[in-house]
């Protein structure tokens, strides 16, 4: 009936990342085009090195408030009225901050882009941040955080970052803050906060889509004519683990139907020699729905709905970490399948079928990647909080292609540490702490959820 | 703007639309099949989509978990969902590899039962089962779905049982079932197939002729029970669930006009001024104004059968007891249904509601996607060219009449999640104190 044959592949049709241009315009802030005309949409993308490492001791959460602040009112508009404006030209406007930047963004279509990122370069240039709404925006958060005590998959990745990182280190807890140190944030210090790290020898504007490169610096030019200049200060940043042996944290879920299981430890920054070879490794391990961990878990097993595994990447080493969440009964074979395939992978060269498929997924998918304006302007600003070459995206094919068996063995054995592996679920104690200390991965500690 | 759309018919009763774009060297496959969890019969709640994990199991010349290994092998994406009126299947790919897309969707079409065992069947069974401790079980508000289901439609139409399935009847599910399944609704007249992105034309046509072809059209599926229902409930109804959740949360759900229809418009323009993004009406008042909000939305489920269901979802700040959270939602809805809306708020709506039509058609699969959804439900995959006209033609005179006729407290259901242990907890205290 249907032909048997599997049909061969056509020949390739050669892609580019979209040329983009990056200059830093007279008044100090870094502007990055990318020229993209093939629908009447443009993304602007404003990222400030203010991210939440540079949070202060005692201050976790300053830098999510303050980027979400930054929207709240400014010197003529209030934030409702800020809002108004933007949903008016048919722009949704959102801001927020990760581990390494705060950012702005907007997609809007091309007519009414020149309007919309006037009135962004505006409202982020001088915020008021109103007492009462920055007042909102804490109330919001500390609701948040109540809400992942009922959360088991957001719970079990904040916990296992906290039984992680030594205490001292920024990235031992939440990056939009706890409960504590939100509670003790004030207005005072958002606005110091934004004093400090927003500066033009801190900002690039990213814009992507419908627009030339002359119309942008125009543009941006004008929009952002009053953002402050000078360049913020850079900060050490502690990212040591909180301990070198093995060790089981389980937090406890009464009559849990599942047991959210996060096990890894401290992984290695995003600009390290090694990165290749470590996205094809992991790939193999756990990236893909191929890959070893999921295939084992999910279609051998049956023990979940999905299992994966990843690297965090940020500027500093970030978590490396398998995730999954399995039927209770099953957790310690579970986990003991983990501990195996992370062992495997660093026993044995992976097969080259193994290995073309990684290679291939990832040199194929990369079009794939860059259909839209916001994640053209999303690439580009992961060049600029890298700092990595203008190049990087026309070399990454060539780069997974050059891969080889040897190297994604050295990766699994120089980068993953099965002795150090911290293993947290969140599940029902009772259930599932006997089975677990058969399996020796460490000391085990119970805590209520 | 226009996307070019193409649109020719099998012999088999295979529905084929085509969108070319040589903007990337990309191309997205999309199938959808029109039988979702509305198709179940009793006993067999969830079969649909755990038929839906079968597909990725193999076919005659497919092994087990291959079409995933050689799709992501060519580079490309995939999945598969379900739905209560459609399951689709769709891939994107290197433009080059559109004929494994093809090849594999035709396989799997044509001569799925061959690679199908019992112990496939046992793996997924446990995989769904998995799936639903995991989106349903274990996660706040994950009930909200079913027992949304359950509220608002009568026990014996076809949307009112659980999409997800109930575990008994997932164990009841056999081999048995998954071929008449198979025989009854994954036929070529039950399907259409889109294609959106870089690819010729004349060769598309030529290698969807060459795999579909030959696949032979089906028997007919069994007719659904009545689904139409009339426009309001009649009544207010009102479920509360103690479930394991930090904050109350509120879904306050009306009955809506069917997607597609002339009325549908309005309706979603009614839940755009009510629920999207910050400058709406439940945003502005109940989150920013009176903050007893920490979140508030609208959206809604886009049922092109029977009745469309508008949802208002609330969650309550953590200070704010229950009642007051009802409260104040009836209100900003009684206001609504008192008041209306004005031409401002219609043309904020109608605004962002455009720019995330273009934006979300910058994707070839949303393209694929879009163009099979409006082929399944109206034989028309051209109505993607005319959604931002549909949209733009919403005056404010139709939102207010929808809102006159759907928005009263005889179409209102309640669906409210409460606290376990803050009920529990006042228990206790109502027993220490001697009053309970």
């Amino acid at each position: 009936m249907v032909a048997v044959l599997r049909p061969k592949p056509g020949p390739p049709r050669s892609y580019h990342f979209p040329n983009f241009h990056d200059e830093v315009l007279p008044s100090g802030v870094r502007l990055v085009t990318a020229p993209v005309s093939k629908l009447p949409v443009v993304t602007v993308l404003v990222i400030v090195d203010a991210g939440s490492a540079h949070d202060p001791a005692g201050k976790e959460g300053v830098a999510a408030l303050t980027a979400g602040g930054l929207l709240e009112g400014g010197e003529e508009l209030d934030g409702a009225a800020i809002a108004e404006r933007f949903e008016q030209l048919g722009t949704s406007v959102e801001s927020g901050a990760d581990w390494d930047s705060a950012f702005v963004k907007i997609t809007t279509l091309s007519d009414r882009l020149e309007e919309a990122t006037l009135l962004l370069g505006e409202t982020v240039s001088s915020p008021a941040f109103p007492e009462r709404e920055v007042e909102r925006l804490r109330a919001e958060r500390l609701a948040e955080i109540l809400q992942l005590e009922t959360e088991p998959r957001g719970l079990a990745d904040e916990k296992f970052t906290e039984f992680l990182y030594a205490a001292e280190s920024r990235y031992s807890r939440p990056d939009e803050g706890s409960t504590e140190s939100v509670t003790a944030l004030s207005r005072q210090d958002v606005v110091d906060f934004y004093r400090t790290r927003y500066r033009t020898g801190s900002t690039t504007v990213v814009i992507a889509g419908d627009i030339s490169r002359e119309s942008a610096r125009q543009l941006i030019g004008k929009a952002f004519q009053k953002w402050p200049s000078g360049k913020p200060s850079s900060q050490r940043l502690i990212t040591s683990a909180r301990t070198t042996r093995r060790s089981v944290h389980i937090v406890d879920k009464a009559d849990a139907p599942q047991s959210e299981l996060r096990v890894g430890h401290v992984g290695l920054p995003r600009k390290h020699p090694s990165f290749f070879p470590a996205l094809v490794m992991n790939a193999i391990l756990g990236g893909l729905f191929g890959s070893r961990i999921n295939l084992n878990l999910r279609e051998v097993h049956g023990y979940t709905y999905g299992a994966s595994s990843y690297f965090d990447w940020r500027r500093g080493p970030g978590p490396f970490v398998v995730s999954t969440a399995v039927q209770s009964e099953v957790t310690a074979p579970a986990l003991r399948e983990i501990f195996l395939e992370i062992d495997r992978i660093r026993g044995d060269r992976v097969s080259d079928s193994e290995l073309s498929l990684a290679r291939d997924y990832l040199e194929g998918v990369f079009p794939i990647r860059y259909e839209t304006t916001a994640a053209i302007a999303s690439a580009l600003a992961t060049l600029v909080i890298h700092d990595l070459p203008a190049d990087y995206y026309d070399s990454y094919r060539k780069n997974i292609r050059a891969v080889s068996a040897d190297e994604v063995l050295e990766a699994a054995r120089s980068q993953l540490h099965p002795d150090q592996l911290q293993t947290i679920i969140v599940g029902d104690a009772r259930l599932v702490r006997d089975p677990i200390a058969e399996l020796q991965a460490g000391d085990i500690q119970v805590h209520s959820a | 703007m226009r996307i070019p759309v193409e649109t020719f018919r099998l012999d088999n009763g295979l529905l084929v639309t085509l969108s070319e774009d040589h903007t990337a060297p990309i191309v997205a496959v999309n199938l959808w099949y029109h039988v979702g969890s509305a198709n179940e019969r009793i006993g067999r709640t969830g079969f649909a989509h755990l038929f839906e994990h079968m597909l990725f199991q193999g076919s005659a010349h497919v092994g087990s978990n291959e079409h995933f290994e050689l799709i992501q092998r060519a580079g490309g994406t995939l999945n598969g969902s379900t739905w209560l009126e459609r399951t689709n299947y769709f891939e994107t790919v290197p433009s080059n590899e559109l004929a494994l897309a093809l090849w594999l969707e035709a396989d799997r079409m044509g001569e799925l039962l061959p690679a199908m065992t019992q112990e496939k069947l046992d793996t997924q069974r446990d995989v769904v089962k998995n799936e639903r401790r995991w989106a349903v079980d274990n996660q706040p508000y994950g009930t909200m779905l079913e027992k949304l289901q359950e509220l608002v439609f009568p026990s014996t139409h076809p949307f009112q049982h659980s999409l997800i399935g109930s575990m008994e009847d997932l164990s009841a599910a056999s081999l048995d079932d998954v071929a008449q399944f198979f025989a009854t609704y994954y036929t070529p007249d039950n399907a259409v197939l889109s294609i959106a992105g870089d690819f010729d034309a004349s060769d598309a046509r030529q290698l969807v002729a060459d795999y579909f072809g030959d696949i032979p059209a089906g028997s007919g599926k069994p007719p659904l029970p009545p689904m139409n229902l009339p426009p309001v409930f009649g009544q207010s109804l009102r479920e509360v669930v103690y479930d394991n959740v930090s904050l109350p949360r509120l879904f306050m759900t009306f009955r809506s006009p069917v997607f597609g229809s002339e009325q549908y418009y309005a309706a979603s323009v009614a839940g755009a001024i009510l629920g999207l993004r910050k400058g709406s009406r439940l945003q502005r008042s109940l989150v920013r104004d009176r903050q007893i909000a920490a979140d508030a939305g609208a959206f809604t489920f886009d049922l092109a059968k029977g009745t469309d269901l508008l949802v208002v979802d609330v969650t309550a700040r953590p200070e704010i007891p229950v009642p007051q959270l009802e409260e104040e939602v009836e209100r900003e809805i009684d206001r609504f249904y008192r008041e209306g809306v004005t031409a401002t708020e219609v043309k904020r709506a109608v605004a962002l509601i455009e720019t995330d039509l273009v934006t979300s058609l910058q994707s070839a699969g949303e393209r694929a996607d879009r163009l099979s959804m409006f082929a399944t439900f109206f034989n028309r995959p051209e109505l993607i060219n005319e959604q931002s006209d549909r949209y733009r033609a919403v005056t404010m005179d139709r939102v207010n009449e929808l809102i006159s006729e759907r928005f009263g407290e005889n179409n209102r259901a309640s669906l409210l999640y409460v606290p376990r242990e803050g009920v529990e907890s006042e228990g206790i205290l109502a027993a220490a104190a001697g009053t309970a």
